[in-house]
């Protein structure tokens, strides 16, 4: 199918990327920008999709995490089990918050402070809690086995992360195929109108929030197999909210690539401003802030969009010029 | 006698200090055009939205085909077929018009393509079918309504509420629209219609109810309604129906 091609050749060629090069630096590189993209890839469906914009997508990415080392290191439960419950206990916050949010009315900003106000609860309670580890956080042994999710080199981890940013791209694309998806969008425009018109708004959100959250945890799960470390700070912490959102805004909201494309561009100026600045702390975030003024001005729809329009104008150009005289 | 399609009982309903409905009885019989006028303010939308479930009333009941339907959600009613359309208009600007009707189609339908196709064929019988692939944003005033009622259409429903589809059409639109209401009734769907144009109400209309400061003033046919002193005041003010028999007697 047509549709499925652009999908096929954007992975065929982020899965050629360590057969070019085995630099960890360009790998470790280009993990932390697919992690992005896969949290932001969760943000999309319920942001850029339904325009329900949460501010605490840690609160799934750190439920994850948190999940996944957890059950390794106090209970002894195999790493690609906690991965799975991970998910699986991320997808049950963003249920549990979904519910309390959309069946109160909360809109917009109030949706959106909400969410922050669930994550930064979570972060200070997960740096208080003995079970967490606390302030000390959680550390999993290094077990370099298969078994254990853990490799020597970064090239699985590349492919396991590249796996994971392809299938939620497979996903969104089937979500923008179907009902639940054209129900989305529509709430997103209109959501009285979507009403009168036999949506159940509530659920359709509901729904989106918990696969969302889905997605975002099994970054969350991700992040703890590769860097085998988090704290309250990392797992909870605003960062992730704030790389969930800018990934997606920047490369196009509501499509299906606009996270992986924003996330490789944030990435990119991310580290253009540490060669250029060395390790001033937070100077990255403040390029970040210009960015995301200069998109939301500029290209609300973003650098899809932007391509989009670009492709647009040149199609009208075309039409333009006169047919080349025969013979 | 038969059960009406949709009933209201006694229904009220208070916003603070103002009574905007003030105990409203009305039924509207299956496949026949019943229209709602009166002057601004009197509580025509406000009576539309507890039908349509958007508000739910302080004190009453509402029935369709017999059963209470008081304070049901939307969404729910939408599957029972009972569909609105708003008075401002609310396209889901984003999207194309096919897209927009679409949206409805899915009701019945769980496949795009099947809710693609249905949308097209709805276009066409609203005379949208030239524009399909515009997005709803680019539409005129005309455009957008006709995409209120194709939505609502979409969703084969069979009791159409229309909030003045007919508002701020000019004079041709105007025409073109009337017949479009007309063969939607055709089709055996019942319409009530919110609506101040009464030469339009005039000729779609078989029930006209008159509402007037949250109550019903009168109710009849078209001409009987029209006729009536009381309707008249209640638009014009108080002892204009006198002054305009006075002022027309020496014509007459």
């Amino acid at each position: 199918m047509r549709a499925w091609a652009p999908i096929a050749i954007v992975v065929a060629l982020l899965a050629a990327v360590p057969l070019v090069t085995a630099s960890n630096v360009v790998l470790n590189f280009m993990v932390v920008a697919l992690l992005t993209a896969l949290v932001g890839q969760g943000w999309n469906l319920l942001g850029g999709y339904g325009g329900q914009y949460s501010f605490g997508h840690a609160a799934f990415f750190g439920t994850g995490a948190y999940a996944t080392a957890i059950l390794q290191v106090r209970y002894g439960v195999n790493a690609w089990l906690g991965f799975a419950i991970g998910i699986a206990a991320g997808a049950a916050v963003g249920a549990f918050i979904g519910a309390l949010s959309f069946r109160s009315g909360l809109k917009g900003s109030y949706f959106a402070l909400v969410t922050l106000a669930f994550a930064e609860v979570l972060r200070i309670v997960a740096s208080v809690a003995p079970i967490t580890g606390a302030g000390v956080g959680t550390l999993i042994k290094l077990d370099l086995r298969a078994e254990a999710l853990q490799f020597q080199s970064r090239v699985p981890f590349y492919w396991i992360i590249l796996g994971l940013v392809a299938v939620s791209v497979v996903i969104m694309r089937m979500i923008e195929d179907s009902r639940f998806g054209a129900y989305l969008v529509a709430l997103r425009e209109n959501e009285d109108a979507a009403k009168a018109l036999g949506v159940n708004t509530t659920l359709v959100k509901l729904a989106a929030m918990t696969i969302s959250a889905a997605i975002a945890a099994a970054g969350g799960c991700f992040y703890a197999q590769y860097f085998l470390f988090i704290d309250a700070g990392i797992a909870y912490g605003p960062w992730i909210s704030i790389a969930a959102l800018l990934a997606p805004i920047v490369g196009g909201a509501g499509t299906v690539f606009g996270p992986l494309l924003g996330a490789l561009v944030v990435k990119t100026l991310g580290e253009a401003t540490k060669l250029v600045a060395g390790d001033a702390p937070g100077l990255d975030l403040v390029i970040y802030g210009c960015v995301l003024i200069l998109i939301v001005a500029f290209a609300p729809s973003g650098i899809a969009g932007l391509l989009l329009k670009a492709r647009q104008r040149f199609a009208a150009l075309k039409s333009l010029r006169p047919e080349p005289p025969h013979g | 006698m038969a059960e009406p399609l949709l009933r209201v009982e006694g229904v009220s309903k208070r916003f603070g200090g103002l009574l905007a409905v003030d105990n409203v009885s009305l039924s509207v019989e299956s496949g026949r055009i019943t229209a709602l006028i009166g002057p601004n303010g009197a509580g025509k939308t406000t009576l539309f939205a507890m039908i349509s479930g958007f508000l739910t009333p302080g004190s009453g009941r509402i029935y369709h085909r017999g059963e209470d339907i008081t304070g049901v959600p939307p969404y729910r009613l939408a599957r029972r077929g009972i569909a609105r359309t708003f008075q401002i208009v609310r396209p889901f600007a984003g999207l194309t018009v096919h897209e927009n009707i679409a949206v409805g189609a899915h009701l019945s339908r769980r496949s795009r393509a099947a809710a693609r196709d249905a949308a097209a064929r709805v276009a066409q019988l609203v005379g949208l079918a030239e524009l399909v692939d515009k997005p709803a944003a680019s539409l005129t005033v005309a455009g957008r309504k006709r995409l209120e009622l194709a939505r609502t259409l979409a969703t084969e429903p069979n009791l159409l509420l229309l909030d003045e589809v007919l508002a701020g059409l000019n004079p041709t639109e105007l025409a073109a629209m009337v017949p479009t209401i007309r063969a939607i009734a055709d089709r055996g769907i019942t319409i009530v219609m919110i609506e101040h144009v009464m030469q339009a109400v005039m000729s779609l209309a078989q029930q006209v109810y008159v509402l007037s400061e949250g109550r019903i003033l009168t109710a009849g046919s078209p001409q009987d309604v029209v006729g009536d002193a009381r309707v008249i005041e209640a638009y014009l003010g108080r002892g204009a129906a006198a002054r305009l028999a006075a002022a027309g007697a020496p014509h007459g």
